[in-house]
Formats: C-alpha cells, structure tokens, sequence
C-alpha cells in the first residue's frame, strides 16, 4: 500500500475538479486517511460532521418552483429544474412560515433573521439571539483552524447574515483572492504532507499572544461595563487565535480529499453582474470544498446574493429586488418574468454549490455526505414582502442522520423546524429552538433517519 | 501662532465668533485666503457639559494611516478592518458600539503578519527593493543571528510609543524583550524576535481600540477627565485621522496638553498641520456615506464610460473638492452646495463632456453649466442611483439623511408597483413614476419629503452624466425644499445652501466624530451653542473643528471608571529610550 501511495499524485486525481468540471473524482480508500470500513479516520474517530448555511435573496415564483407533489417523488418545477443533478442530494421545504408575533415585518430583513436566528427582530438594528451557524461553530468548530468562514458572492463584505449579537457582526470575506488567501495563503499547513515541522514563527505568535492577552485584560478593569463586555469579546477573540496557533503546531490528520487548490492568478472584478456574481460564487465555493475537505473548519456561511438581491443583468435596467416591486406579474405565464430570471440564476448556483460537495469522495461516500447545509432567503413572495410559506432548502445527510431527495411540507408550522432539526442531526442537544411562536421542539420527522 | 499661545481656549472659542460676523459677507464666495480666523472680542460659550467615554476600534482608514505614519507608506496595511455598521450617520460612530469577532481577530492576525514580515524584511537587491530594517529599526544588533537586548528595547519601546500612543509600562517592555529574545535565540535570527512582537503589539486592543482612559479632574471635584495621552488621542484620530506624533506625545508626557494653553498650543498646531487634509478628508468620506463606492459598479451596457476608474475618480473629486474649498481656501461649508470649482481627471472628463487634461486639474464649471456643487458631482449622483438607471427617491433619501440628519423611514411591506411597468401605463420619466407613489396614501408619507428634492437631480442619470429628456420626454426638474420652491438643479442647491438644518447637521455629525460615538439628547444644547459658534465662524471647518477640539466637554467626561494604578499604561513609563 505504501509503495502505491508513494506513486500516486494526489493532485492528479482531483485535477479538474476546482475548475468547476464535472469530473467526478473517484479516490480509493487510503487506510492512511480512514479505517478498515471507510466509515471513520484511521485513528477510530468518527467522520467529521460539518454545518453550512447559504442564503439567496427574494424567495421564489411559487407557481413555477413548488413542486405538485411531496415526499420522495417529486418533478421539478421549471424554476428550479436546474436542481436536477443534485435532487437526490437535498430536500425542498415549503409550506412553512415566520412568525412575527408582534415585531414589524421589516422588509428583506425580518424573514431570513427569523430563519437564522429564531426569532423577529423589532427594528432593522435589532439582532435577537445568535444565528444558528454561530450556534453551531461553538459546538463543532472548536478543533479546527477556522471557527467558521463567512463568504458572500456580491463581493461585499456587509453582506452577511451571521451575527453573534447586533454589535458582533460576522462580515463576510467578499473577495475570492481574499478567500484563498485566508485559507491557502502561507499559513496553510497540508494535513498530507509527508513530514510536519512545527512553524517556528507560530511559537513566536504563541509566546506573544499571552503577553497581548494580560493587557487585555487589564484593558478590561479600565472601562465602564458595556465596553467591559466588548474587551471581553476582545479577549475571546484571541483565545481563539491562541487555540489556532495550538492547532498549527499538532499535526494536523491526514484528510483523504485535501488538495490545495493553485494560486488564484487575481480578482473576481467588483460588481453585481449576474456573471460576475457566478464566477465570484463558483470560484469561492471551489475554495470552500477544498477547506473543508482539508479540515480548515466545519462551519460556514455563503451568501449568493443579499437579501435586497442587487444582481442585475445586462440590458436590463433594474437591479433583481428592483424588478420583484416592479415587474408585474404576466398574466398569461402567472409570474414575473425577469423575476424568475434571476431567481433561476440563484438556484443554478445552488445546484453548483451542492454538487461541488457531492463530487468529493469521502470514505466511503462523499464530503457532503457528512453534511448538513440550510439554504434560506427573506421573503415568499418578495413583491408583497411575504414571509408566509418561506422556501428553503437543506442538502447533505449529516453522516446518515437525515434523508435525502425529499419535498416536505411545512403546513403552516414555523420555519425554525428545519434549523432546529439540522442542529440536532449535527449534535446539538438543544431542548427547543426559537422564541415564541417560532419556538419549536419538534424536529421534522420525515427527514429524520 | 504666538499669539495662541498666550490666550485660553475660551477666547479662542471668542475669536471665531467675533470673525465670524465680519466674514459673512464674503463667505458665500471663498477666495484664497488661508489666513486663520482672527481672535475678536465677541464672546461665545458653550455649556458646562461632558462628553462620553468611549472604547473605540480602530476604522479601516485609520489603521491605514498608522501603518502609514508609524513605519511609511510603502508598507501595505492589508484589510483587515472590514466595513462598520453606521450609526447615527456615521461608521465612526458605529466603531464606538462595534464588536471585535474571531473571525475579525484571524484577519488581524494575518495583517499583522504581513506588516510585521514587511518592516522588518532586508530588501532585494538584484529586484532594487529597499531593505525596510535599515530604516525602521533604530539600531543594528551586534549579530543578527543573535539576540540583542539593547537593540529590541529600542526598537519596542520607540515603536510601541507610536503604536500604543503612550509609552510602554516596564513591565510591559521587559516582557517583549524577553519575548523577542527567546524568539530571536529559538530561530537564531535577531529580526524575527522583533517580527514576532511587533506582530503582537498590532493585534492588541490597546493598540487597535482607541480607548479613553479617565482620570479624576482637579478642577471639578468629583468629576472625571481625560487623561493626557487620551486628549492626544482624541484630538489626533478627530483631526489628522490617525496617531499622535512625537510632539504630541511630548505634550502629553509632560501634562502640558491637559493646560487650556496647551491644549490650545497643540490644536493650533495641528489644525496648521497638512495632516489635517486627511482629518477633514475622512470625516466628509464618512459623513458622505462614501464606503458605499467600495462595491459600486454601473451597468456597462448603460453607461459604458461610468468604469470603475471613473467611480474611483468620482470619489476622489467631492474628497478633492471638499478639501481645497474647506481646508485650502477656508470656504463657507454651505458653498459646497454651489461652488463651481472643483477638480477633474481624464476619466471624468469624458463624464462631465469637458476637455481632457493629464493628471488631476483644477476646473470651474462655466456659469451656464448646469452643474454647481457636490451635489451635481458624479459621486452624488452614481451612487444614490440604480446600477442602470437614476432614483430620485434614492438621491432625496439620501439629501435628508447626509445633509439634514434626518431619518427617511423604510418602505411600508405590502406595496404593489406593477403598475410602473405596465406596458401600457403612461409612465415614462422619474417624475411620471414617483407621482405614482404619491397617488398611495401609504407611500406618499415618505416620497413626499425624498422625491421633491431627487426630482430636481433628474437631469442627470444614474451614472451622473447630462440629459435634458427622458425617453423622449423633456425632464421637468423643478421640486421644493421644506417650502422652498425652485425649478431645476441649481435652485435646489441654493435652497440647500440656505436650509437652516445643514450646518446644524454638519455640527452634529462633527461633534460626534470628535468626540467618538453617536450623540444623545443631552448633547442638544451643546449641538445648539456649537451651531451658533460655527455661524459667527462664516461657517468654516476648521474653526468649528477648533472650538469642539477646545472645548470642555472634550475632554471631560462621563461613564469611565478611574483607572486603577496598575492598570494603566501611563503609571509607570520606561525610561526615555533614544
């Protein structure tokens, strides 16, 4: 077996792959990387669970995108039948609401916070609780170089739609070269590498950070209590970065699907293009794979387009959220056209977005096997703001917790269901999830293994 | 400048007012005096009043301005600040309330790396890159595969001045150089000590969140005031926009910045200094929204010359303009609105339809060209528009909210607006559809106050260049402001001019970002008294950036706790390193 592996190039194997093709990489079961039954490492530990959330903006045409049928026969409707290649990997949810209770329904905002966080905020300031992917990372990014990556495809960092709390906001890396760079730049340690030497300047990082964190802290008995608290977010902040530096001096296990992906040669071009938007999100979720195929981290959120989605096509002046107020609906096809148009663009990039996961092998599935991804949006119907009936969708199993290929319908009970399932199927012992009438306990059943 | 010296804050405050009255009359046409105000003998008081003690992070253009000022400008900063939440109109205010994530602290780190590789990497010379060691590390180890104490103390303790803006406790110094010491033994290279602390230094909070630290004020027993290197602080990130210099920092060593004739010493002083065009620079960048041109781009198809170049240049002209009119020539802040002069650069040219030069030239729009002040700016006008088309609700949202301080109100949820394109509606210019909105009681509450005024900008489209119709239809660019009426784009920018609201607008937002965080309600009065102080000034900028930057509640304030002896960096400076 050593003689065999000495003679493959891992980077053969998975050639093609990051530039978006669909090869489908088939790689043999290393007894280095996996045990006997290609179900676990090769330590005996089992296969990493990771969590990903992705968002698009402005819901759907529900005429031309909820399917007729439920369960596990269901035809695509032709808004999403770009979804065919990686149906079997995900499921639909419709038919389940958000909540506002007494809260303003803010527009573009109160949907997708309620889906994320639990609960609907009171004003466009207002972060309720934490969102879910934060939630998550606490529980299953704690071993990795990364907590959690945070991406949007607008290419600008304040789209985003994770935060700790309303001052603690996770800005997105907005820039693909930026998102190589984080990941793949110099401190990039390969989990394959024949040897490991410990970097001698991240001893050094780790000797200063302490002294950096003992002025934090008496940074912290200097100011009044609501800045108390941010220094101490402060401080948290720089344990983590010490963790990380723990982590870069223990060798990292060897990950069957790593590969560094080469040097991005420049930059996606600012903008919101629908092509560029494409190139920008591709490119960024070919980087993301590979991150979580190396074990950067376990925990992510990207965004495809913000929930204002400001894609916009050429030749045609309005900008997607501009043309969901204004387009009217046709009355002989029941929908708006350019709507849908974008719309259509934003699931295409779905179906990419799964299938970049699925085409990884790993053990004796693949990556996205052994994960859970929550894809949410703002609004049903955006030209009315509607958050009743708010489409979602989840792809991965979770490591064989959850079914796939199904179309679930949430008759009218609260969207949170869905996030609260996932956490479970990713080892939250959570009691209930959300607050009022977005609280639930109930997990949706028809998805649980 | 002598004769500040010898007179108090107060009668400074007294002198721009009593300026203030003579220069009325020829404020609204700035000329080229740079003279300052002259000390008169009107008197102008503001109230006894404090202001808050703020923990601020750092803002993305400030951490580039210390690298810059602290190690040169050849040494590339990175991003690793992203972009802050605005509050209370302004992202400085916004770094007063901002959290710092983990995710926020890996990007530190990273730019720290690269900062820290950069200041201390020893150059190429077959690529002719200068070694950057020689020039920023004070002194040569005896071996550089060694560690050298003597030469890490003073290349820490004269960087972690600058850094930290105060010196550095002993115990803080000898913990860093025993740091760079293990450092420089364990990888038998003396630089990479200095690497690895100056690396730290750039990811601690005492260097990145610009904190106020109180101490008790003696002349108000009971109360709290700034310490001395807080007021440099303070008076260095409000008025250059960065940290402060030596002789800031001697000012504050010595106590002399906390006496009002020192103080007024060193505001003097660095309202003369050129650092100030980057205060005034990045306070209009912020106050104007202009982190907005970081993502903007114009559909290529529509406007094929509106190229990212041009939306950068577009920035650069209002910052351009707004720094010659009130830095250079010591203009009436409201001639913004309809001063001619402004600056322009080839890819604007082809914009505006003026003749190209190279580089960037100074340029008055002739009097009959429809274009006068900032508003008719390009960067106005692209981007409070569409990607392919202009907004006139966008663009008077915007005038009430940047100009006015005033909150337009998000869109009420259940609007339908099919009937805007509807294929056999009627509507074919902005005004045609805004009009739309007003005939629903829902909408009309806001477009009421936006459209009026972005109605007026219509003759410019959504990538700023000229029309006279749209679609074939001559645009009618006429509107009203709070009561005033006027028919195109050049009335509006009077009526601007005139508002009572904007300087008032402008004084709250510079007061804010002086003193670090949004106001409250009990900041009115002193909002009131400063609005009075900038009038009697002629409306300049520097003036009413002087009378914030000597005022009492500068530098007294509220919500801080005195520091505890140990904690504080100040309590025990190492001995001066030279």
């Amino acid at each position: 077996m050593n003689t065999f592996l000495e003679s493959l190039t891992r980077r053969r194997m998975l050639r093609g792959m990051l530039a978006g093709s669909a090869v489908s990489v088939g790689l043999p079961l290393l007894d280095i990387f996996l045990n006997g039954n290609g179900n676990a490492l090769a330590d005996g530990s089992p296969m990493p669970i990771r969590f990903g959330t992705w968002g698009w903006g402005l819901g759907m045409s529900e005429k031309i995108f909820k399917p007729k049928q439920y369960g596990a026969s269901w035809e695509l409707p032709e808004e999403i039948e770009s979804l065919k290649p990686v149906q079997k990997h995900l499921n639909l949810y419709t038919g389940f609401n958000g909540f506002r209770d007494a809260a303003p329904n803010l527009c573009h905002t109160t949907g997708w916070v309620i889906l994320r966080s639990g609960a609907a905020p009171m004003s466009g300031n207002d972060k309720p609780n934490e969102t879910i992917d934060v939630t998550v990372a606490k529980k299953i990014g704690t071993t990795t170089r990364f907590p959690m990556l945070t991406m949007s495809a607008t290419g600008d960092p304040r789209d985003t739609q994770s935060y700790e709390s309303a001052s603690l906001i996770n800005t997105s890396e907005g820039s693909a070269l930026g998102l190589y760079t984080t990941v793949f730049g110099p401190d990039f340690q390969d989990p394959n590498a024949k040897e490991f030497k410990p970097n001698p300047k991240i001893m050094v990082r780790q000797s200063v950070i302490s002294s950096v964190m003992d002025n934090t802290k008496k940074l912290e008995q200097m100011v009044g209590a609501e800045d108390k608290q941010r220094i101490d977010q402060y401080f948290t902040g720089l344990r983590d970065l010490e963790k990380q530096f723990e982590r870069q001096l223990t060798k990292p296990e060897p990950r069957e699907a790593c590969v560094a992906p080469k040097p991005l040669r420049g930059d996606i071009p600012t903008g919101v293009d629908f092509e560029l938007v494409n190139k920008r999100h591709q490119t960024m979720t070919d980087i993301l794979v590979m991150a979580m195929a190396c074990d950067q981290t376990r925990v992510f959120n990207v965004l495809y387009s913000k929930s204002f989605a400001s894609t916009t096509k050429p030749d045609y002046e309005k900008p997607h959220h501009t043309a969901s107020h204004e387009e009217p609906i046709d009355q002989k096809l029941g929908y708006q056209p350019m709507v849908s148009w974008f719309l259509r663009r934003a699931f295409e990039n779905w179906a990419y977005f799964v299938g970049a996961f699925a085409k990884v092998k790993e053990g004796d599935g693949t990556l996205l096997d052994n994960m859970a991804i929550y894809a949410s949006t703002d609004q049903s119907f955006a030209k009315i703001h509607s958050i009743d009936g708010l489409p979602m969708f989840s792809a991965g199993r979770a490591g064989g917790k959850l079914k796939t290929g199904l179309h679930i319908d949430g008759q009218g009970t609260t969207g949170c269901r869905l996030g609260y399932t996932l956490m479970k199927a990713v080892g939250l012992d959570l009691p209930t999830w959300g607050n009022q009438s977005n609280q639930t306990n109930k997990v949706i059943s028809e998805m649980v293994v | 400048m002598r004769l500040f010296d010898r007179v108090s804050h107060r009668s400074i405050l007294a002198g721009i007012a009593g300026s203030a009255v003579l220069a009325l009359a020829a404020c609204s046409q700035p000329g080229g005096d740079a003279k300052p105000a002259a000390p008169a003998a009107a008197e102008a008081t503001l109230p006894d009043t404090t202001s808050t003690a703020r923990v601020r992070l750092m803002t993305a253009s400030q951490y580039a301005n210390v690298i810059a000022d602290v190690f040169g400008a050849d040494i590339k900063p990175g991003k690793p600040l992203g972009p802050l939440t605005r509050t209370d109109g302004l992202v400085a205010s916004g770094a007063a309330k901002v959290g710092v994530t983990s995710g926020d602290m890996m990007k530190l780190q990273r730019a720290a790396s690269a900062v820290a590789t950069q200041v201390v990497d020893n150059g190429n010379l077959e690529q002719e890159i200068p070694s950057h060691r020689d020039s920023l590390v004070p002194c040569k180890p005896k071996d550089p595969a060694a560690s050298d104490d003597a030469c890490a103390t003073k290349f820490i303790a004269q960087t972690g001045r600058l850094l930290y803006r105060r010196p550095l406790t002993n115990d803080l110094l000898n913990e860093y150089v025993a740091k760079a010491r293990k450092a420089a033994e364990d990888n038998k290279d003396f630089y990479a000590g200095l690497a690895g602390v100056l690396e730290g230094m750039l990811v601690d909070p005492n260097v990145l969140m610009i904190t106020d630290i109180a101490e008790a004020d003696p002349k108000h027993a009971g109360q709290k005031r700034l310490d001395a290197y807080s007021v440099a602080s303070r008076l260095s990130f409000f008025l250059w926009n960065t940290v402060p210099d030596d002789t800031l920092l001697k000012m504050a060593e010595s106590g002399e910045i906390l006496t009002p004739k020192g103080r007024t010493k060193a505001v003097n002083m660095m309202l003369a200094s050129p650092k100030l065009e980057n205060g005034v620079r990045a306070f209009f960048d912020d106050m104007f929204a202009f982190d907005d041109f970081d993502n903007l781009s114009k559909d290529g198809a529509v406007y094929p010359i509106v190229t990212g170049t041009a939306l950068k240049d577009a920035r650069e002209q209002t910052l351009r303009t707004v720094v010659d009119h009130l830095v250079t020539r010591r203009g009436d802040y409201r001639d913004l609105f309809t001063t001619k002069h402004t600056f322009m650069s080839p890819a604007l040219a082809a914009i505006y339809q003026v003749p190209t030069r190279p580089g960037w030239t100074a340029y008055d729009f002739p009097e009959s060209s429809p274009r006068q002040g900032i508003l008719t700016h390009i960067s106005f006008l692209a981007v409070h528009s569409h990607p392919a088309r202009s907004s006139a609700t966008l663009r008077g949202k915007a005038l009430r909210e940047l100009f006015l301080c005033q909150k337009v109100p998000p869109p009420p949820p259940n609007v339908d607006f099919s009937a805007l394109e509807d294929p056999t509606s009627p509507f074919r210019t902005a005004r045609d559809r805004v009009n739309f909105h007003l005939q629903n009681p829902v909408c009309a509450g806001c477009h009421k106050i936006t459209d009026p005024m972005g109605l007026a900008l219509e003759n410019f489209d959504g990538g700023g260049q000229y029309r006279d119709n749209e679609k074939g239809v001559a645009i009618d660019a006429s509107g009203n402001l709070d009561g005033a009426n006027f028919k195109d784009v050049t009335g509006l920018s009077k009526a601007l001019h005139d508002h009572p609201q904007v300087p008032r607008c402008l004084v709250r937002r510079v007061y804010s970002y002086g003193t670090g965080g949004p106001l409250t309600n009990d900041s009115n009065d002193q909002v009131d008294a400063l609005t009075k102080v900038f009038a009697s000034s002629g409306y300049r900028v520097p003036d009413l950036m002087r009378a914030i930057a000597l005022s009492d509640a500068f530098i007294r304030i509220t919500d801080a706790e005195v520091p505890k002896a140990t904690a504080s960096a100040a309590a025990s400076p190492a001995p001066a390193v030279h």
